[in-house]
């Protein structure tokens, strides 16, 4: 390889700094060579998008520098694009490529050393948040509509993206909250969920503030699960998941068992990755289990590995999650050192089943698409976060084309009661293809929004009514978010399964549960979430990039201009038809669901 | 999937307990009803070919990796959900494709209604005659209201023009000037959605940038989005007259490798250099040279 053709523009001393810190510093657990293959650390080839290979060295490095150089100097400059062209040996063409796809990389000097990103998007818009983004305006605040930052219930939210500082995310946001944010200091966030620790199984630790260091994970049963792990073989451990009958809980709800035994299957060296891309808008479960109990997915990440022999566990999380990075950063080094992570986990060896396992820990950098699992691998890979066309699908063909495992934080977290309980005592709870419990994320115009813990089954009428009720009148509820549905009032007695929610013609996804009265905009909301769509497109392919603006433009047509609802439907409908059939990926598949049923419900154009 | 050698008298095909030479074998797929044959690793689009069944494509080409990105080749195969795009999918043994279903006929449309409103495709004959073909409306779409590329055309050099309000995104330029090619990676694609382009590093100009000027990126476009500038010049002229034109096949005349070259003539002068995409030394690319590197021939006393 040639080295990088680059501009003549030179990147600052502290840009080469960060270049260098970032790359001397990533990886203390990295596990190279030997287990990955040397994909990692140099002439790594890759999958790429369509199955053609590519070499360079050190390019999964790429966002983690980019992250560096951003949070050093505020934007990437041409020059500190080329430091990073030249230390990755990355074509700059693509390193501006990949920086560009992303949200949080800006490439001029900000007006401000401190960008706050004000989430304007569903719950927040019906709680204020336009109005808090014109009085922060108004005061000279550079501001930023953001999508769901993944705060629901404490709406309205926002996030703050500091320079040369740590980021923050402000709850409950104020314009005094904000200011507060600036000056450094952090608001001290609400009880974490509204349910007591006894109602509670897979978030029993979350109330108990000792559990997020290593002592008191211990000290509340943490590692029990690892431990009954080993004492199985590998093999005995996927027959539990299997026999347990967990689904994935991340949206698809498929078996976990199912992908795990695929994965093991497959020769080594194998994968393990960690979507912690929780960016479903009004989706806020998977964020709770990260701050509040970090060591719980480390541990469910563990046995993962026991059980599929994948040496290298990944945590993709989004971007906008500054305390659970800050939460899940500290717990993988606190286990490292430890050794409940690194060569001989646990010190098992000196009982014949030793494993080597560790955990990486990358950041997003807003974009929703890469929580598409293919996309989040090539944003790992240090590509843009295009998704990949299927198949072959990642448990053969995944992270740096290796058979790879992605798997939901929450769906993680659920293989340590697995291993407490055993495979069919997990299954106990729930029936058919529902078992377990499931976290639903409650928010809108309910009594007491925050995450919900329940059995599987439970109706949405009990779930509502465990957080205390609707407030106002009671006029549609958005499942499973904005790839997701309306449903109507009529809906309220069915119960919370898969199979059930199917059979009504919607799908719990996220858990997504957003309450809606009828004070609500339904033509600005439904609106807004055609823009979501619109801007998160990765714009890949031609029936979403195109297919996700023109539904937008039909929506603000309807709005703005009030055209009329019957002739913008037909043209809905052959959009929302192509995205379906012929987009790459879930995100075209899914784009047009929610506003769909907005229709069906007589959501829109009834305020006109 | 590749066969690694052939059986010859030096090498036999071994018997059980040495490694085995890969054979490819043949699979056989219904296109439409239609038994067909196809040597494995080929995809649904030979299949379609080899069954006369023609298949429209845009970010599919002979020497480049599809990105399956246009999808207006997509098929229904039997057992998937979704449509299928048969430029990258390879055949399997049994497959059942359907390439005329409604769900296809609607896809193909639509996707072109798309293109049709979003791009100037006026100058790419091929995407025009398929929205005649397939139905495509594009008159049902509010003018005032529909978002399109409108980048201005970037006259950088005297070589080739970018005309991105004609691009379709279709990355067959990235894929010329990276891997598939020229491992120049001039160009990427940059920005997300709609709003995603095909850039330089921070869009610097072409000769501010790693570009070689190769042309490979040009000599791929589907749109005329990349056009030489001799072309682009007699076009805004309104002199650009492709039935006026003599293609001259030759060898450049540069270096020893022997690249075709085909050089199209109009009014005795060279407008546009190409190379066939099939010729077996330069598989349509060329450099510098070949490609713009022309004027010598035609050398003659200014006016």
């Amino acid at each position: 390889m040639p080295e990088v053709a680059v501009t003549d523009a030179r990147g600052t001393d502290a840009e080469r700094n960060a270049v260098a810190d970032a790359i001397a510093i990533q990886s203390p657990g990295l596990i190279t060579f030997d287990a990955i293959g040397p994909a990692l650390t140099f002439d790594g080839d890759r999958i790429a998008r369509s199955g053609a290979e590519r070499i360079f060295n050190r390019r999964h490095l790429l966002l983690p520098v980019l992250h560096a150089v951003r949070d050093a100097v505020g934007y990437i400059s041409e020059g500190g694009a080329n430091e990073i062209a030249e230390a990755l040996q990355v074509p700059p063409a693509e390193v501006f490529g990949v920086a560009s796809f992303y949200e949080l990389f800006t490439f001029e000097q900000p007006e401000a050393a401190d960008v706050v990103h004000v989430c304007d998007d569903t719950a927040c818009r019906i709680q204020g948040a336009n109005g808090l983004i014109d009085e922060l305006r108004a005061d000279g605040v550079v501001v930023h509509g953001s999508p769901c930052l993944g705060l629901c219930e404490q709406a309205p939210a926002a996030f703050v993206q500091r320079t040369g500082q740590q980021h923050v995310s402000v709850r409950t946001a104020t314009k005094p909250a904000v200011d507060a944010a600036l000056a450094g200091q952090v608001t001290v966030p609400i009880a974490p969920v509204p349910q007591p620790s006894d109602a509670l199984t897979l978030l029993a630790r979350v109330h108990d503030a000792a559990a997020v260091d290593y002592e008191g994970y211990v000290s509340t049963g943490g590692y029990e699960a690892l431990a009954n792990a080993v004492t199985m073989t590998p093999a005995e451990v996927i027959e539990q998941i299997g026999d347990s009958g967990l689904t994935g809980r991340g949206g698809a709800a498929f078996p976990t068992g199912f992908k795990w035994s695929a994965v093991a299957g497959e020769d080594g060296p194998r994968h393990l990755v960690v979507n912690a891309d929780e960016s479903e808008p009004g989706t806020f479960k998977d964020r709770v289990i990260m701050e509040h109990d970090p060591y719980s997915l480390i541990e469910a990440m563990t046995i993962a590995g026991y059980a599929m022999g994948a040496e290298q566990g990944w945590i993709y999380i989004r971007g906008e999650y500054p305390e659970a990075t800050r939460s899940l950063k500290s717990a993988i080094a606190e286990a490292r050192s430890k050794a409940m992570l690194g060569d001989d986990v646990g010190g098992y060896s000196s009982q014949g089943n030793g494993f080597r396992f560790d955990i990486e820990l990358r950041m997003g950098a807003g974009a929703y698409i890469c929580g598409e699992e293919t996309a989040l691998l090539n944003s790992i890979e240090g590509y843009r976060g295009e998704p990949r066309n299927k198949p072959p699908f990642p448990t053969t063909n995944g992270l740096f084309g290796r058979p790879t495992a992605i798997n939901n934080v929450e769906t993680m977290v659920n293989v340590n009661q697995i291993m407490l309980l055993g495979g069919e005592g997990f299954a106990q709870r729930g029936a058919g293809r529902s078992t377990g419990t499931k976290l639903f994320c409650l928010s809108g115009h309910v009594r007491v929004p925050g995450v919900y813990e329940v059995t599987y089954g439970a109706t949405l009428r009990e779930v509502i009514d465990l957080a205390g009720g609707p407030v106002g009148d009671l006029r549609a509820i958005l499942m499973g978010g904005a790839a997701g549905s309306f449903i109507g009032a009529d809906m309220l007695d069915v119960p919370l399964t898969i199979e059930a929610s199917r059979e009504h013609g919607f799908s719990l996804g996220s858990g997504v549960i957003m309450l809606l009265n009828d004070s609500v905009d339904f033509d600005d909301f439904v609106a807004r979430i055609a823009q979501f769509f619109r801007d998160e497109s990765c714009g890949q392919c031609v029936p979403c990039r195109v297919g996700t603006v023109r539904q937008s433009e039909s929506l603000l047509r309807i709005r703005e201009k009030g055209a009329a609802v019957e002739t913008e439907r037909v043209l809905l409908d052959d959009f929302a038809k192509v995205m379906a059939d012929a987009s790459i990926c879930g995100l075209g598949h899914t784009a047009s669901g929610a506003i769909l049923s907005a229709f069906d419900l007589g959501l829109i154009g009834a305020s006109s | 999937m590749t066969a690694t050698s052939r059986p010859s008298a030096e090498r036999p095909i071994s018997p059980v307990g040495e490694r085995q030479v890969a054979i490819r074998t043949k699979v056989t797929v219904s296109i439409d009803g239609t038994d067909v044959s196809v040597l494995e690793g080929q995809t649904v689009l030979d299949a379609c070919t080899a069954a006369g069944v023609d298949t429209p494509t845009i970010c599919y080409g002979p020497t480049v990796t599809p990105v399956n990105a246009c999808r207006v080749c997509v098929v229904e195969v039997e057992g998937s959900r979704t449509l299928v795009p048969s430029c990258s999918r390879p055949a399997e043994e049994g497959m059942v494709v359907t390439t005329d279903s409604d769900k296809v006929m609607h896809s193909r449309k639509m996707v072109l209604e798309f293109l049709g409103t979003s791009s100037d495709v006026s100058q790419a004959d091929d995407i025009m005659g398929w929205i005649d073909d397939y139905d495509a409306d594009l008159g049902r779409y509010d003018e005032a209201t529909t978002q399109r590329m409108t980048d201005e055309v970037k006259i950088e050099d005297d070589l080739y023009i970018r005309a991105y309000d004609r691009c379709v995104l279709c990355y067959k330029c990235v894929e010329a000037c990276g891997e598939d090619a020229q491992w120049t990676f001039a160009i990427a694609m940059s920005g997300r959605g709609f709003d995603s382009r095909i850039s330089t590093e921070f869009g610097v100009t072409l000769p501010d940038s790693a570009c070689v000027y190769c042309g490979n990126c040009v000599a791929v476009c589907p749109t005329n989005a990349l056009q030489f500038k001799t072309e682009f010049d007699l076009r805004k002229m309104a002199d650009w007259r492709p039935e006026d034109q003599t293609i001259t096949q030759t060898v450049c005349s540069y270096c020893g490798v022997g690249c075709n070259l085909d050089l199209h003539v109009q009014d005795n002068a060279i407008v546009k250099v190409t190379s066939p995409s099939d010729h077996s030394i330069t598989h349509g690319n060329l450099c510098v040279k070949g490609r713009f590197g022309y004027q010598y021939v035609q050398n003659r006393p200014s006016a």
